[in-house]
Order: C-alpha cells, then sequence, then structure tokens
C-alpha cells in the first residue's frame, strides 16, 4: 500500500504546494508585489549593467568635459554630470555598489547573530546568555555611523572596510531578534515535547525553534537590506565609503551638492534613485512579514 | 516498596520563586501508580496537578522530594536523565496545537523519538504509517503539517509520538479538553485501547471528574498544590469523604433523577479556588468549607488511611478517630 501511495505522489514532498500558498498571500498586496518589481528591476539592472546602459565606459575613468553638466535630454535622460559622464549610466552601476554591500553586510551578519541568538533565547538566565547580551547590548549602544566613520577614519577608507564596520555593528539586531522569539518557543509544548523524547540541542535549537523565526529573520533581512544600503550611501557621502571614479549613489549625491540647485539634475536623480531601492526592499519586506503573520494566526 | 507500583511519588514539592514571594505549587504529595492502571489527578486550575505531571517527565526538577521509577529515584530535570529512561516516560499535553510544531509535518513529527531513540534506522515510512494507523488515522496525512489537522487530529498525531518509542508510563495531561466533545470519547476510547495493547501505565491529570469515573482506576484529589482525598475510583464516587471533594462531586451536572441520587447531598460551591501565593492557614480548604471546625485554620490536617486504600486530609476525620 505504501509503494501506491508513492506512486501516486501523495507521500512525495510538498513544496511547490506551499510556494503557491505563500504567493498567494504575498499577492493580495498590490504594494508587496510593487516592491517585489522594483528589487527585482534593480536587481537586473545592476547585475546587467554594462548592458543596458547607454554609455558603460561612464562608469570608469572618463572625462568630457565638453559635454559637462548638460540637463537631461534625449542622448543623456539623467543629464550629465561635472565630468560629463552620463548621470543614468552611473546611476545604474551605482546599483550595483548598493546592492553588493547590502548582500555582503547581510551574509557576514546573520548566520552568527541569528545563531547567538538561539543559543542565548534557548538559554535564557542561565551563564550563557548573560555574556552573549551584554557583549550585543555593547555593540547595540555604539551607533553604527560613528562607529564606521571612526574605522573608516583610522583605516583607509574604502568600500571593504565600510562593509566590515557596518557588520560588526549589524549583527547584536539579529541576536536580539531571535533571542526573544527563542526565549518564548522554548516554553512552548513542542519543544518540551522533543526535550522530553531526548532530542539533542542542536535539533531543538536548529529544527524545532528556527524554523518559527525564519518568518521573522526573512522581513528583517529584506528590510535591512534598505538601511545598509542607507548607511553604505552616508559613509560615501561623507566620503569614507566607495572612492572616486567607482559610481556610488552616496559619492555622487555629495558631489552633486555643490552645484545645487542650479545643475540639479546631478544630485536628484541619485537621490531618487536610493529612495527607490529603500522603498523596494520595504514594501517586499512588508509583504514578506504579510505571508508569516497570515501563517501565524 | 513493593513492585506493583510503577511509579511512587513520595513527599515531592515544588516551589517557584517569585517576585511576590514563594508558589507552592506542589506542596508535599504522595501517591503511586500501579502497573497497567491509569491513575487519575483532579483538581482545579492552580491546583498543581499539571505541574506534577511536568515533574514526572522531567520538564521541571522537583524542590525536594523523590520519584522513583521502577525503583530506580527519577527526581532529576530531562537533562540529566538517561536516554534509556526518556524512552520509558512520555506525556501528551492539554494543547495539539500547541505540542505540535507548526513548521514540522506529521512524518518529521512522529520520526522524531524513532531516529532519537535508534528505532528506526533509514526509511522510517513503514513504522510512521503503522503508528498512524494505530492512533486511526489515515496514512496520507504523513506529509501534512499540523495546522491542516483537525483538532483531535492533531492530539492523535501526539499520542502517536508518545506511542513511538514504546513507552511503559504516559503522563496525558487533560489530553481532551481542549477538544470538542465529539472527539474525546474517540481520544479517550483509543487511550484505553492501547493501553491494555501495551500494557501501558497512565497517570491521566483532568478538571472533568464524569470522565475520570469512566478511565481512572484510582483518583487522587488535589487542592492547592496537596492532596486532599485519595480512594479508588468506586469509593471516591460512592462514598467521598473531604468536603471538597462532596463539593466538586455534587457539582456535575447530571440529567436523570437516578443519577441526581447517586450525587452526595447538595453542597452550594462558595468562593474560588484562592491564589497559590496566600494559601489560607491550617487546612487551606477552610474558607469556603461548609463543615468547618474551629481547629481548621490553626492545625492543618494530616493524611489519615480511613478504609483500605482510602486517604484523607480532613479534621472531620482526624475527630472521628480520636
Amino acid at each position: 500500500m505504501l509503494e501506491k501511495l508513492k506512486d501516486l505522489g501523495i507521500l512525495s514532498p510538498r513544496k511547490a504546494e506551499d510556494y503557491k500558498k505563500a504567493w498567494y498571500k504575498f499577492s493580495r498586496n498590490p504594494l508587496s508585489v510593487a516592491g517585489l518589481v522594483i528589487v527585482i528591476v534593480v536587481v537586473a539592472l545592476a547585475i546587467l549593467a554594462p548592458y543596458v546602459t547607454p554609455y558603460p565606459h561612464h562608469a570608469e575613468y572618463y572625462v568630457d568635459f565638453a559635454n559637462a553638466n548638460q540637463p537631461p535630454s534625449l542622448a543623456h535622460p539623467f543629464g550629465t554630470d561635472q565630468f560629463g559622464r552620463d548621470v543614468l549610466t552611473r546611476i545604474i552601476f551605482g546599483f550595483r555598489y548598493s546592492l553588493m554591500m547590502a548582500a555582503t553586510v547581510l551574509a557576514i551578519v546573520t548566520p552568527p547573530g541569528v545563531i547567538l541568538g538561539l543559543i542565548a533565547g534557548y538559554y535564557r538566565d542561565r551563564w550563557i546568555d548573560t555574556v552573549i547580551m551584554r557583549i550585543a547590548d555593547i555593540f547595540v549602544a555604539v551607533p553604527p555611523l560613528v562607529l564606521a566613520l571612526s574605522i573608516c577614519a583610522v583605516l583607509e577608507p574604502n568600500i571593504f572596510n565600510a562593509m566590515m564596520a557596518v557588520s560588526l555593528m549589524w549583527w547584536p539586531w539579529y541576536t536580539r531578534l531571535v533571542y526573544s522569539m527563542a526565549s518564548s518557543l522554548r516554553m512552548e509544548p513542542f519543544v518540551q515535547a522533543a526535550e522530553i523524547i531526548g532530542a539533542s540541542k542542536i535539533h531543538i535549537m536548529f529544527k524545532e525553534i528556527l524554523p518559527n523565526c525564519l518568518g521573522a529573520i526573512l522581513t528583517k533581512v529584506t528590510l535591512d537590506a534598505a538601511w545598509v544600503i542607507i548607511l553604505g550611501s552616508a559613509l560615501s557621502f561623507v566620503g569614507l565609503g566607495a572612492q572616486p571614479p567607482t559610481p556610488d549613489l552616496g559619492t555622487m549625491l555629495s558631489d552633486g551638492a555643490k552645484y545645487m540647485p542650479t545643475i540639479w539634475w546631478i544630485t536628484v536623480f541619485p537621490a531618487i534613485a536610493i529612495a527607490v531601492i529603500v522603498l523596494g526592499f520595504n514594501l517586499l519586506g512588508d509583504g514578506i512579514r504579510d505571508i508569516y503573520a497570515a501563517e501565524a494566526r | 516498596m513493593s513492585s506493583e507500583n510503577i511509579l511512587e511519588v513520595i513527599n515531592l514539592k515544588k516551589y517557584f520563586k517569585v517576585s511576590k514571594g514563594i508558589i507552592k505549587a506542589v506542596d508535599d504529595i504522595s501517591f503511586n501508580v500501579k502497573y497497567g492502571e491509569t491513575f487519575g489527578l483532579v483538581g482545579e486550575s492552580g491546583s498543581g496537578k499539571s505541574t506534577t505531571g511536568h515533574i514526572i517527565v522531567g520538564l521541571y526538577a522537583p524542590t525536594s522530594g523523590k520519584i522513583l521509577f521502577e525503583g530506580r529515584d527519577i527526581s532529576m530535570g530531562v537533562e540529566r536523565r538517561p536516554l534509556a529512561l526518556k524512552k520509558k516516560i512520555q506525556m501528551v499535553f492539554q494543547d495539539p496545537a500547541t505540542s505540535l510544531n507548526p513548521k514540522r509535518t506529521v512524518r518529521q513529527i512522529i520520526e522524531l523519538p524513532l531516529k532519537v531513540h535508534g528505532i528506526c534506522h533509514g526509511d522510517t515510512t513503514q513504522k510512521v504509517a503503522e503508528l498512524l494507523q494505530m492512533v486511526e488515522l489515515p496514512v496520507e496525512y504523513m506529509e501534512r503539517y499540523p495546522t491542516e489537522l483537525g483538532g483531535g487530529e492533531k492530539q492523535m498525531v501526539a499520542i502517536a509520538r508518545a506511542l513511538a518509542v514504546n513507552p511503559s508510563f504516559i503522563v496525558l495531561d487533560e489530553p481532551t479538553s481542549a477538544l470538542d466533545v465529539s472527539i474525546q470519547a474517540k481520544i479517550i476510547n483509543m487511550l484505553m485501547r492501547v493501553q491494555k495493547e501495551f500494557n501501558l501505565s497512565y497517570l491521566f491529570i483532568t478538571h472533568n471528574l464524569s470522565l475520570m469515573r469512566n478511565v481512572a482506576s484510582r483518583v487522587a484529589i488535589m487542592y492547592l498544590g496537596k492532596i486532599v482525598e485519595l480512594a479508588s475510583t468506586e469509593e471516591f464516587f460512592y462514598n467521598p469523604l473531604h468536603p471538597y471533594t462532596k463539593m466538586l462531586l455534587s457539582s456535575i451536572p447530571v440529567i436523570t433523577d437516578e443519577e441526581e441520587a447517586m450525587k452526595p447531598k447538595k453542597i452550594i460551591s462558595t468562593g474560588e479556588i484562592p491564589g497559590a501565593l496566600n494559601v489560607p492557614p491550617g487546612c487551606s480548604f477552610h474558607p469556603r468549607c461548609p463543615e468547618r471546625l474551629e481547629v481548621c485554620d490553626k492545625i492543618e490536617p494530616c493524611m489519615l488511611e480511613i478504609a483500605p486504600g482510602h486517604f484523607v486530609k480532613c479534621h472531620l476525620y482526624n475527630s472521628a478517630r480520636a
């Protein structure tokens, strides 16, 4: 009989169906779908930047003073900057650095942040909880921008140091998020049941507790992507992030600020670009939260 | 130390320290469970009956006192219990909606004890299917998530999980009180059937006295962390001694006159169980007791065996003897 059931596909894992359901919940809010579209478009543009931009060579060392400070036109939809480079091209290349920064920082901070939070939450009120959470508190107490500024000022100001500095500040937020969830989940009867059965701590933390935190973690990762992009741009704006001629949205803002308001397009378009990415990730994050919130109900 | 007892609880105490003082959740209780029997533990909410169950499975370590399981001292937390012991004692929780992980399929849930205790290696499908059939669930449920099942079905899965390790003792913590009445009977019948089949011993915790009458062979009644009366089910229902027991029995709703006649003389229930932080002095039941004596608020009565196997903790019977 079992063989028959397997043949019928009843016993096969049913991922496809789960995704379908998740998509249904997600797609019921048009704003979430808009967020997803924005993020997909931005990511696609960033990946395909050399092929979709009108003047890919403007992203490198390039000077054309004859065409400097041109207002938006058909040839240059967003105008050109003080070196005659196409602003649209540089914005699209700028997406690359913003997204890379977000992806790298979040890939660095999420795993250790989550694991430390799980351990501290599961061993709540033991010494290990105190050690982890007090260290996390120390890092939380320092404003990320201030620490990133000092690290980048002491070390060489470049995008790598900027990412390291932001990562150093960011992990405690994941630890705190997972800690608060894990410390209440560990009292749930399903965790108690696993303990009575004799399951290992590793199993309980990663297979019983962690799956119930994933929704919140994913939501936070998406929303944080926007924050990291803002922070990265801020560092570049003050000259401690990406260095010229790297086309970074923050650098472009600070370069253009000098020419405001007459040559407004050098500043306004990168600013709008940052706003659009941030909005996209925020809407997407809200949509992801909706999926899991509906599940919890 | 008779060998007919699978579980002996001796002077068990569990105190919780809270900011306002000490909660005596379980205060010096003793009882034993015989092989193959269903021992009922009854009480109102807050009487400490669930705490007792949790201590037995090891979710809490007792403050003092002993628990002997098959003659071995098991009065420690679950972390310090050997794996072989965890295999023998299982628990079914009150609310299956919270005792099954919503993120794991029925198969993963039932598989866990099989893997932890090395009962099944490799493909567990066959064994999981057998367990599902044992609790009368369709095999197709294997890949479903708990949220897709009904309350009764979830509880069946929880029971299958408890049975997976082939235990000898199961703590049933109000296994039916979160379920619809129509499903309760089914669950109870199934529990009784597997008890016979595998010679299981149950500690059945409930606040439902009528249910107790049908399932338990002996009953202990708890009030504010203490056992006030312990008797065989028959004695308990035909010859209740403690005023609290009488009060509870007389408040069971009945339909026929015949049933009404079987109940003790009508005692109006007064008051509610006080908070565990301010337990009344003397006999903790005295503020609600219709038959209170002068000593009741001063001296705590001790447990007396009035008839063979029938224990009661009440001054009324102390003085009768004196």
